[in-house]
């Protein structure tokens, strides 16, 4: 990356620097990226702090919930601002609106945006603060800065004296802004591109890391909750006597949908909540099954939608085609299930409301916490905890609302805690997803015009209306056409909401994670239809994507690629753009005579950019290819009667140890701005296991999860 | 009916009904939280702890099983070698990421490798298998045992030289 300002925007219009606190420098800067210049400017939403013994604190609007961001961007600022690692301390900002996410508009920590949200602003930030620092150590020698050089917390003069960071920080602070920090050049870099240790190990192997479910405020009592049953119903009524009884048990309390039973420690609390027998009104979903969510997708197949991608003309090479390839996918709705069931602890006193919660919208939760004590803004704290897990859920806030609506009828500070059970079945789920394909061929069996009509819920629509465009939610279509040389396209959304109560959210990989599982499989299906090899078939159509392209014949030649397998064994693969990254995956599955297909190998090569901790990047990866693998295997929910039939990891089933694929991660080495690695393991790995269960068996599946019994003997 | 129970080298009195599970007397009543809910029904090794040494689901033992059992928790793992021997590998692998399930991963790993210092991958297939990691940190997890044990079998041949 050459010197200057990746950001577009002069240093004036967006840093802020001033004395801290008792002392120092403080940077404040926003956390923007490049392909969106925001007007008005952002005001500054992260803080470098250097105290007057040298400290340097990083204050982040994100929180940690495993994908080691705060390590990555810990090696960012030490290595701009010339600083050892170790010397840098973390700080997770408090909610408010000033912490906000440019990209995103407002404190979020997902879509893999952490990471890209900080890169270009932090390195300028970090830079502009060592330039000033380096300056005042000139000044004070009457020397120029030139002579001078930073490194290591201090800064240093040819002719071998120095200053701490320490001793300057404060005249530094006063210094005007330099016009043009320069910045470190790519291959001067030794901290970022490193796999340095995590900064969050230590504390989560020796049982001392505080997670939300961990909260114990001085005389907290402990609630377990019940929402109706019937999604979208409500409480009618509720006898409490039979909870009384149960020793431990404190309270009783009613919300409009929900129930919940208030205890000394949470057995009791749910021992006493299984011994109600609670009246609920189950609402217009008491009769709704699975069958009629599918049924209501596929109908919306058959509606035209709006178009999102429209160029060429498809009408045209349609006309002309030698053959028409079409296709539908179905994938099911899916529930989170991160390890860590939701939680949120409240205490409501005096005219103030705090709440300790895992969450990945801190500012979201305290805005709902607000709403929901009915206290001014101001009136409320939220502390953010380490997150066991989110992977899309703890995006939602319901579970805050929720718990604040029960504690403000309690007296005692309050932890309410959700059973597995209500995790899995009072999901914001991600919703079914169907798509239409259709491509038209020609003699050769070369790809001339691709037709992708997705069938999916607006979720942006709630969520965050600002990604949309015309009534399309930009997420949806994302990565809907793949990296190829088609020239003629349309992508269509056609919109397919839930049925009221029935809340859709987002999930691991988000848009990308259906689309690719839709393009991947077609181009497969091209491919063997026209009698290619599937890799080589895709590499031909990529001459506009040659980052992909070189991901994609990193993991062909990693996978060993065309080599012989066992019987019944097969390799698929897929390949794509999402995130500001570019990946290619290659799996190997076995599929047994009864049907049961084991993910043997998975083999992923990356191009995200500079790979700032690559240890980091290789983790995410193997997670978000685990997360697919159980999605791709097993992932389901379905409803009967208005309920979520799925309970606990019994009927919702995930990989364990012995299912766990050996995961081989290649990283392609690259100068480009970092890319998002948290999701899209997720998104690749589905379609390379369904392309290998066809290469394995000739069976091709367009419907997920794996039906064994469709493989049984294929 | 109060239990007194023995949790990492110390005896504490509960006051709480028999079926009470560990799980939540440690987590509520005595305070220690490394111990961690997952599922509740003994399927995802989240709340695993020792009980004389064996692995042991604490939100499937009652308080009233324990008796004057030794109870040992993530808290106090540290103290023992192979504790330490984990502890280590995980950091030198960087195991961790959201670190939730982590407490009961090590506390399995523990036990195995106190019963079975150089377990082969089906081994540890076997016994892991009772430990779910939504964030698929499987494969380093098993890279950690194998390191572990191996830590300590240098230990062990270093001492007796
Ligand atoms: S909480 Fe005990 S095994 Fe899951
Ligand atoms: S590290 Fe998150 S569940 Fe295992």
């Amino acid at each position: 990356m050459s010197a200057g300002n990746p950001t577009g925007l002069s240093r004036r219009e967006f840093l802020a620097v001033s004395l801290a606190a008792g002392g120092g420098m403080l940077i404040g800067f926003p956390l923007a990226g490049r392909t969106q210049t925001p007007t008005p400017l952002p005001a500054p939403s992260a803080f470098i702090r250097i105290d007057r013994s040298g400290r340097v604190t990083l204050i982040l609007p994100y929180v940690e919930m495993g994908q080691g961001s705060y390590t990555a961007q810990a090696q960012i600022l030490a290595e701009e601002l010339e600083v050892a690692l170790d010397a840098v301390t973390l700080q997770a900002a408090p909610a408010a609106q000033v912490y906000a996410s440019p990209i995103l508009g407002e404190q979020i920590t997902g879509g893999s945006f952490s990471l890209r949200g900080a890169w270009a602003t932090m390195r300028l930030a970090a830079a502009a603060a060592r330039t000033m620092l380096i300056d005042t150590a000139a000044q004070r020698w009457r020397v120029r800065a030139a002579s001078c050089r930073a490194e290591n917390g201090r800064v240093i003069h040819s002719g071998g004296r120095s200053f701490s960071y320490g001793e300057l920080a404060d005249d530094a602070a006063r210094r005007p802004v330099p016009a043009a920090p320069t910045l470190k050049a790519v291959d001067a870099f030794r901290v970022v591109g490193q796999p340095r240790k995590r900064l969050d190990s230590p504390a989560k192997i020796n049982g001392t890391a505080l997670f939300g479910i961990d909260m114990r405020p001085d005389g907290v009592l402990h609630a377990m909750v019940q929402a109706c049953p019937v999604l979208g119903g409500r409480l009618v009524s509720v006898d409490p006597a039979p909870a009384m009884s149960v020793k431990g048990v404190r309270q009783v309390v009613k919300i409009d949908d929900a129930v919940a039973v208030v205890a000394d420690h949470t057995w009791a609390a749910l021992k006493g909540l299984r011994a109600l027998s609670p009246q609920w009104d189950e609402g217009a979903n008491r009769n709704l099954t699975t069958a009629d969510m599918v049924a209501a997708a596929d109908a919306a197949l058959a509606r035209t939608g709006l178009v999102f991608t429209n160029t060429g003309d498809v009408a045209k090479a349609e006309a002309s085609a030698a053959r028409r390839f079409e296709a539908t996918y179905r994938m099911p709705m899916l529930a989170h299930a991160a390890m860590e069931p939701l939680t949120c602890t409240v205490k409501v006193a005096d005219g103030r409301c705090d709440v300790w919660v895992g969450s990945q919208v801190v500012g979201r939760a305290h805005k709902a916490a607000a709403e929901a004590a009915g206290l001014p803004p101001d009136s409320v704290s939220v502390h953010n905890q380490y997150l066991g897990g989110a992977f899309g859920r703890r995006l939602e806030t319901d579970y805050v609302s929720q718990a604040v609506l029960i504690a403000k009828q309690v007296k005692s500070p309050l932890k309410v805690t959700w059973s597995r059970e209500e995790d899995m079945q009072h999901d914001y789920f991600r919703f079914h997803n169907h798509s239409l394909v259709s491509v038209a061929v020609d003699s050769t069996g070369q790809p001339q015009s691709w037709r992708h009509r997705v069938v999916a819920p607006n979720i942006m629509a709630r969520w965050f209306p600002g990604f949309q465009k015309d009534g399309i939610d930009l997420d949806a279509v994302d990565a809907a056409a793949g990296p190829y040389d088609i020239p003629n396209v349309v992508v269509e959304f056609t919109r397919n909401e839930a049925p009221a109560g029935v809340n859709t959210g987002n999930w691991r990989g988000v848009g990308p994670t259906r689309n690719v599982f839709v393009v991947e499989s077609a181009i497969d299906e091209l491919a063997h239809a026209a009698g290619r090899d599937p890799l080589a078939y895709r590499q031909a159509l990529m001459s506009k994507a040659p980052r992909a392209r070189a991901a994609l014949e990193l993991a062909g030649r990693e996978s060993q690629w065309g080599t012989a397998l066992p019987a019944r064994t097969g390799r698929g693969v897929a390949v794509f753009e999402a995130f500001g990254s570019h990946l290619a995956m290659v799996a190997q599955v076995n599929v047994s005579r009864t049907g049961h297909a084991r993910v043997e190998r998975v083999v992923c090569a990356v191009d995200t950019g500079i790979a700032v901790n690559p240890d980091i990047v290789r983790a995410q990866i193997e997670g978000g290819v685990i997360y697919g693998v159980s999605a791709v295997l097993y992932g389901r929910v379905t409803m009967d009667k208005g309920r979520v039939q799925q309970r606990n990891f019994d009927t919702y089933p995930v990989v364990r140890m012995n299912e766990a694929p050996k995961i081989d991660v290649y990283i392609v080495p690259s100068t480009a701005e970092p890319g998002g690695v948290g999701e899209p393991g997720t998104s690749g790995v589905i379609a390379a296991v369904v392309n290998a269960v066809y290469a394995a068996t000739g069976k091709r599946l367009r419907t997920l999860p794996i039906d064994p019994a469709q493989l049984r003997n294929a | 009916m109060p239990y007194s129970i023995n949790v990492n080298g110390a005896v504490r009195e509960v006051d709480v009904d028999a079926d009470t599970p560990m799980l939540w007397v440690l987590r509520d009543v005595v305070g220690l939280t490394g111990t961690k809910y997952g599922c509740g029904v003994a399927m995802c090794g989240a709340c695993t702890i020792h009980v004389d040494g064996k692995a042991r689901r604490a939100c499937f033992t009652p308080v009233s099983n324990v008796g004057s059992a030794q109870i040992r928790t993530i808290e106090t793992l540290h103290e023992t070698a192979v504790g330490q021997a984990l502890q280590r590998a995980w950091r030198e692998l960087d195991v961790v990421q959201c670190g939730y399930c982590q407490s009961g991963q090590l506390m399995s790993a523990a036990a195995l490798l106190e019963a079975n210092p150089r377990p082969s991958d089906d081994d540890i297939d076997m016994v892991m298998a009772g430990n779910i990691c939504r964030c698929g940190t499987y494969g380093r997890i098993r890279a950690g045992i194998h390191l572990a044990a191996r830590y300590l079998n240098e230990s062990t041949t270093g001492s007796g030289q």
